[in-house]
């Protein structure tokens, strides 16, 4: 499945914090959105969602598979999502209902789609468990998320985004609020899933290290305009606008290794 | 491994919350209280002790005895009788408006706060303007209009409390609808009725259920009350209320007559209160198991 965005604006009581930006992502690739906090990239993604919060107006034209998702109705997007495009969000800690098993909360996309009966439903969650390698799946799945790690509620997060094997995966800063060890599995996670069911793949970022594992092309944004994309290797070698060499600079800086004469 | 899956899922559902409600001393002993009324109310449809209508001009202000457990009142009726049959006004007092109240406040806490903006806003208005009115003043001046009956007291109590609950209800949904796992939720393509009753609801439930628990407690002291000031159920109703208000002229004379409605009402309203604050903790699977056995948990997902 392809997405295609052209000329997005996104409008906030008049305020324009998207301003016309445009990118293609085709079925099987690996698509960075980066940009400083308040540059639009969230925004984006929720505009894709059709999600867009209260006050927020978004024109311009964005398509999935060639099919107009700007102006569709509530209910129409409401069948996209979860079944068409899978939504991972940045913290695992909220992003789940305190209430709801695992298992139930991972089934809930194919529920909602109709494409579960209710006696499959433990054997379709305790799959999906499986597909995003939980621990113990027979048993995480009678769960509730308070039990569970951060890193594996967003493994629960992730599971639940391609229930449906979505065609569009988007990523909200999945791995923000993760410590790096996890956020290296989650990453790995994600490669795996998009390799295996060629559905494309959105990853919003701040961060360019993570950025560099996962995608191959990318799109820095700034203050709601792009400044420059192009293939995530050719960015990060050569920055050609001063905000992308700003995140090379702070992506050098947090991976910093130190030098031969310093300890180990 | 189907075989386990296939057990599992043809396993019973046993009620969790009501086990977890009964498994603390509190929520056992409201439990206790609010069967025992139901018990009670339940038989007095069909039979009680004495007919609590009787007069008896021979034993009037009678001390408690075999034939009159509770006593007698200044024309001779079985205070015991008349208390028994009143169970079930006090039940569908309780049970009736707490629905009214329920409903109201849902309804008026959803459009309050999911609906477009200047639609929410005259909601929040609207639901100030009747904060202010006092419950039983909406309750006499219904009375006034349609006659005092078990409904229009249901109707007032259930109106006054439920107005009470919308705005906490209010507050609360707005919070929730804010949080990321309702916007997870709608990126799954949840609807909005959806949302509503799988994420919204459940989770203002034990803000919710406190609310109506005391709600509860509150409305069989308003009947109470009404029935005290005379505009409650009618006359051919017993009453624990009205029990108290004729009771209590006489409170100089016959201190312990007045003591028997008064404790039923208290114990009553103290039943509902405890059975609700066990609900608010067992409805939370959060608070739900002791320390000991969520820790055990967590090593063993771990």
């Amino acid at each position: 499945m392809s997405l295609d965005v052209n000329d997005l604006v996104i409008e906030i009581d008049g305020r324009r914090v998207v301003d016309g930006i445009g990118f293609s992502v085709a079925s099987g690739a690996r698509f960075g959105i980066i940009g400083e906090s308040g540059s639009g990239k969230s925004l984006t993604t929720l505009a894709i969602l059709g999600l867009l919060p209260e006050g927020a107006t978004a024109t311009g034209s964005i398509r999935l598979d060639g099919d107009e998702l700007l102006g569709c109705s509530d209910r129409e997007l409401a069948r996209t999502r979860g079944a068409r495009i899978g939504t991972v969000f940045q913290d695992p800690l909220t992003a789940l209902n305190p209430l709801r098993t695992i298992g139930r909360q991972l089934v809930e996309p194919l529920e909602l789609h109709g494409r579960l009966r209710r006696t499959q439903r433990r054997d379709a969650a305790v799959r999906l468990a499986e597909l995003v390698h939980l621990p113990d799946p027979e048993r995480i799945v009678d769960r509730y998320p308070h039990q569970l790690s951060g890193g594996q509620r967003q493994r629960v997060a992730v599971g639940i985004a391609v229930a449906c094997r979505p065609g569009l995966l988007l990523a909200d800063e999945p791995t923000t609020a993760l410590d790096v060890t996890i956020q290296s599995e989650i990453l790995a996670l994600f490669r795996s899933l998009v390799d295996e069911s060629d559905a494309a793949l959105v990853f919003v970022t701040h961060d360019l290290a993570v950025l560099s594992e996962i995608s191959t092309d990318v799109l820095v944004l700034a203050h709601g305009r792009e400044v420059e994309s192009g293939p995530v290797a050719r960015i990060l070698n050569a920055p050609a606008h001063p905000v992308t060499a700003g995140l090379v600079a702070a992506a050098r800086a947090t991976s910093w290794q130190p030098s031969e004469g310093s300890a180990a | 491994m189907s075989g386990t899956v296939a057990q599992r899922t043809r396993r019973p559902r046993t009620p969790t919350w009501l086990r977890e409600v009964l498994r603390r001393p509190a929520g056992l002993a409201g439990a206790i209280i609010i069967a025992a009324l139901l018990v009670v109310a339940a038989i007095s449809i069909f039979w009680t002790p004495q007919n609590p209508f009787d007069v008896d001009p021979f034993h009037q202000w009678e001390g408690p005895s075999l034939r009159h457990p509770f006593g007698t009142t200044g024309s001779g009726q079985d205070i015991f009788s008349y208390l028994f049959a009143g169970a079930r006004t006090t039940v569908a007092v309780a049970f009736l408006s707490s629905v009214v109240a329920a409903v109201v406040g849902v309804a008026l806490g959803a459009l309050g706060s999911l609906t477009a903006r200047w639609f929410r806003e005259s909601v929040a208005v609207l639901i100030d303007i009747l904060i202010a009115f006092p419950t039983l003043l909406i309750a006499i001046m219904l009375a006034a209009v349609f006659g005092s009956s078990l409904w229009t007291l249901v109707i007032a109590v259930g109106i006054g409390f439920g107005v009470n609950i919308a705005r906490v209800s209010r507050g609360e949904i707005r919070r929730v609808a804010r949080s990321d796992y309702v916007l997870a939720a709608q990126a799954s393509g949840s609807g909005p009725w959806r949302i509503l009753f799988d994420h919204l609801l459940p989770n203002i439930a034990p803000v919710f259920i406190v609310q109506l628990s005391l709600s509860a407690a509150v409305a069989v002291l308003s009947e109470a009350g009404l029935s005290f000031l005379g505009y409650g159920v009618s006359s051919s109703t017993p009453s624990w209320g009205r029990m108290l208000s004729i009771l209590q002229n006489y409170v100089t004379i016959y201190p312990a007559t007045v003591v028997w409605p008064g404790l039923a009402i208290t114990v009553t309203v103290l039943g509902f209160n405890l059975f609700g604050d066990a609900l608010r903790e067992a409805t939370d699977p959060r608070l739900r198991r002791s320390r000991r056995a969520s820790e055990r948990e967590v090593r063993d997902v771990a």
